[in-house]
């Protein structure tokens, strides 16, 4: 069942590369394939892990019937398949949006705004709070004073409700500077994720099916 | 009434958020409590509206004999495959060694790999075709990406100190393309990023608190 | 079905059939022929060089070839690297190493197969440092696939031969939560309990059986928490909820796509060290001193990136000298 199994992932890996070469029927029978198995994937796994696993020993083994309200705003969600009545998925589906609203407008604000921030502004001469002064080395040092300006000017560049001009207008042009440098290391990083991707995949190919790499 | 209802509950939920965050005490706590499990359990539910909805789609392009309808039935079939054994294994399906951990491991897996894997050709590819320096800031861009790429693998090192060997010239650490890379990644990055996190977290408060107050309604769709 | 397809598909078969049943044997190349490679592929790349500056653009399938050969190569090569360790590494080592033996730690896998090469390697080695510590380890996942890739992972640690004498159970030594929907709402809900969002494990036993997670109410009871994370919900979603709203401290390996941003959060000590890409993964190998896939991928991984960087310098060459000709003729 190995042997096969391996032979079978190999099957499936060349159709989706093939897709280099062109659209082609082993690609899109692989595609297809990878369609069916991945929402089938999901489907069973939430059903052990979330409305068996949660729901149903929640409620039948621990007694919590407040679950039972979620329940229902699940099954609401599911009318959605019947186009008549599917409205009432709204009710869930404001609760989800609600939910998603109180909680990140707290946790957006609290670690992606005022932690930065106040991280941002770090004493010039020490390591970090309390230590003494001069103990940062020169690159700290530097760096310090690059982050404080890089996000400053940054976030000058994002403001657009006045004009880029005069003194606001060179922060504006630092700011586009930090951030291109930025979108270039995010795109080394994104060139590093890619290739490793496939490495793994070739790793397979010419290691675990053809026994070609020690 | 298919209005105002989801309007409070949005409201409602919202606010409930917002207060355990100052307050995480009796009742709001226990209210936290039991919206995360109503939330997670409508996210059980939302996967399978989307795992269905699938299945409705492929059966009508089957029904309907429209263009590729025969991938449908492919689609269909290995739905119901990994379904039907998933289910089948009962509490245990998914242990090491039986036929939901094989799908798993031999067609789940290599399919999806491959289908992010095969982004590496064409990451490669626009490189080559469409990544100018033909201005300052394209410049900076392609600078920034020279350096993390090189100074990522130990290949950069290795070149830099080889050819500064033969030419007999010294290099100190601080120039080697992995500290480069570094400093890139822990200064100037770090920087950009929380410009663009501080921007895109303002965004996201004030949307939220729009929607909270019933002010954005984009959710509800039209009647 | 065109006829040009099936002739591909047959080829493709025949080498296969080749490279299965008459090369039996791992194939390495001396140093002296990977060098005479590495010179065929310069020379051909020159070659592009100069028909590119001559005004001939190459197809994307040249570049396709050029990525294939970049990274399959270097498998066959015997080629060592020397890996450094970046800051960032060494402070996610130092902070495991400063936990005491019988510490609890929270381990959650948030991501798929497809990142699986990335992050993989840093689960097993991070794993097999927690079970050489002595640490207590619990599993979970906001990824469906996270707790079974966690399986894969252990299983191949405990297969190691030094953890035979180590006797390490599950239930007292590590525990599987499993998957739970719900994104940060999970995070959210373990930080007043774990036991209500994670009633049973990943295989169906319940909590209160468990003799390491029996006593475990919150997120006040573990001592470290480390988060391997391809996307949304992942590292970011930790930082936001369990860090910055229960305390936790938090060590993290991201894919290299989400690495650069998270930096900010480094930075800022919201993150106890973190592991980015492949490279992360290959220095965290290192420093635990288990070289695995991470480092022997690292290879590929260089030739991979020297390619890429070639085919920019060639595409922008081309691109000046091609203005440099224009500027010309207008005068």
């Amino acid at each position: 069942m190995e042997i096969f199994g391996t032979w079978l992932a190999a099957f499936f890996t060349l159709g989706i590369i093939s897709f280099l070469y062109k659209d082609n029927p082993w690609y899109k029978v692989s595609e297809a394939i990878f369609v069916g198995i991945s929402a089938g994937y999901w489907f069973v796994i939430s059903f052990w892990d979330n409305l068996y696993g949660k729901l149903y020993i929640g409620i039948s083994e621990h007694g919590d019937y407040m679950l039972l309200v979620g329940a229902v705003l699940g099954f609401m969600m599911l009318l959605r398949l019947i186009p008549k009545i599917g409205w009432i998925s709204r009710w869930p589906l404001s609760f989800v949006v609600g939910s998603i609203s109180g909680f990140y407008l707290m946790n957006y604000f609290s670690s992606n705004v005022m932690a930065q921030v106040q991280n941002s502004i770090l004493p010039f001469f020490s390591s970090s709070y309390g230590q003494p002064m001069f103990s940062a080395s020169f690159e700290q040092i530097v760096g310090n004073i690059v982050v404080v300006v890089g996000t400053f000017t940054g976030l000058v560049y994002f403001f657009f409700s006045k004009e880029h001009k005069g003194a606001f207008g060179g922060m504006a042009k630092v700011g586009i500077w930090v951030i291109m440098i930025t979108f270039g290391a995010s795109f080394g990083y994104t060139v590093m994720s890619r290739m490793s991707l496939l490495i793994g995949r070739m790793d397979f190919i010419f290691g675990d099916w053809l026994g070609m790499i020690q | 009434m298919r209005r105002e209802i989801p309007l409070i509950i949005t409201a409602v939920v919202g606010f409930v958020y917002v207060i355990q965050y100052f307050i995480p005490h009796y009742p709001f706590n226990n209210l936290n409590g039991w919206f995360s499990d109503w939330f997670s359990i409508i996210g059980a539910c939302a996967i399978w509206l989307g795992a269905l909805n699938l299945m409705r789609i492929s059966f009508d392009k089957v029904y309907k004999k429209r263009r590729d309808w025969g991938y449908s039935i492919i689609i269909i079939l290995s739905f119901a495959l990994i379904v039907v054994i998933g289910f089948g294994g009962g509490r245990d399906f998914r242990d090491l060694g039986t036929n939901f951990d094989w799908l798993y491991r031999f067609i789940y897996t290599p399919l999806s790999a491959t289908m992010f894997a095969l982004l590496a050709f064409f990451v490669a590819s626009a490189s080559y075709r469409a990544f100018r320096a033909r201005n300052l800031e394209a410049s900076l861009l392609l600078v920034a990406a020279f350096f993390v790429m090189i100074g990522r693998v130990p290949v950069g090192d290795a070149l830099v100190t080889k050819v500064a060997g033969l030419i007999s010239l010294p290099i100190p650490d601080a120039v080697l393309p992995s500290k480069i890379a570094t400093w890139i990644m822990n200064y100037i990055n770090a920087a950009g990023q929380r410009a663009i996190m501080i921007g895109i977290a303002l965004g996201i408060v004030s949307t939220s608190l729009r929607v909270i107050l019933g002010i954005e309604r984009a959710h509800l769709g039209g009647e | 079905m065109m006829k040009q397809d099936l002739i591909v598909y047959l080829g493709v078969l025949i080498l296969a059939l080749v490279f299965y049943f008459v090369i039996t044997e791992p194939v390495v190349f001396s140093p002296t022929v990977s060098l005479i490679l590495i010179g065929i592929i310069g020379l051909v790349l020159l070659y592009i060089l100069i028909k590119t500056i001559r005004g001939q653009v190459f197809g994307r399938r040249t570049v396709f070839l050029f990525v294939g050969i970049a990274v399959v190569l270097p498998f066959f090569m015997s080629i060592r690297q020397d890996i450094k360790l970046s800051p960032e590494v060494e402070e996610l080592y130092n902070a495991v190493m400063a936990l005491q033996p019988g510490s609890k730690v929270l381990v959650s896998l948030d991501y798929d197969p497809p990142s699986a090469p990335e992050l993989q390697p840093m689960a097993e080695s991070f794993f097999l440092l927690c079970f050489r510590r002595d640490l207590k380890v619990i599993v979970m996942g906001l990824w469906p696939q996270g707790p079974q890739q966690a399986e894969l992972a252990i299983q191949k640690i405990l297969d190691r031969p030094e953890m035979a004498s180590r006797n390490i159970r599950y239930g007292i030594d590590y525990v599987n939560l499993g998957f739970q929907t719900g994104n940060e709402f999970v995070i959210q809900r373990m930080g007043g309990s774990f036991r209500s969002m994670f009633s049973t494990d990943y295989y169906g036993t319940p909590y209160d059986s468990l003799p390491l997670v029996r006593n475990i109410t919150n997120f006040n009871n573990i001592d470290f928490s480390f988060n391997l994370s391809a996307g949304y919900p992942g590292t970011i979603e930790w930082v936001q909820v369990a860090v910055d709203r229960y305390g936790v401290k938090l060590g993290a390996g991201n894919t290299a796509v989400q690495a650069p941003q998270v930096y900010p959060y480094l930075r800022a000590g919201q993150l106890t060290g973190l592991l980015g890409g492949l490279n992360g993964a290959a220095e965290f190998e290192k420093v635990t001193g288990v070289l695995g896939k991470g480092t022997k991928f690292m290879v590929s991984q260089s030739f991979s990136h020297v390619i890429v960087i070639a085919f920019i310098i060639i595409g922008n060459v081309a691109y000046f000298m091609g203005r440099k000709q224009e500027t010309k003729k207008k005068q």
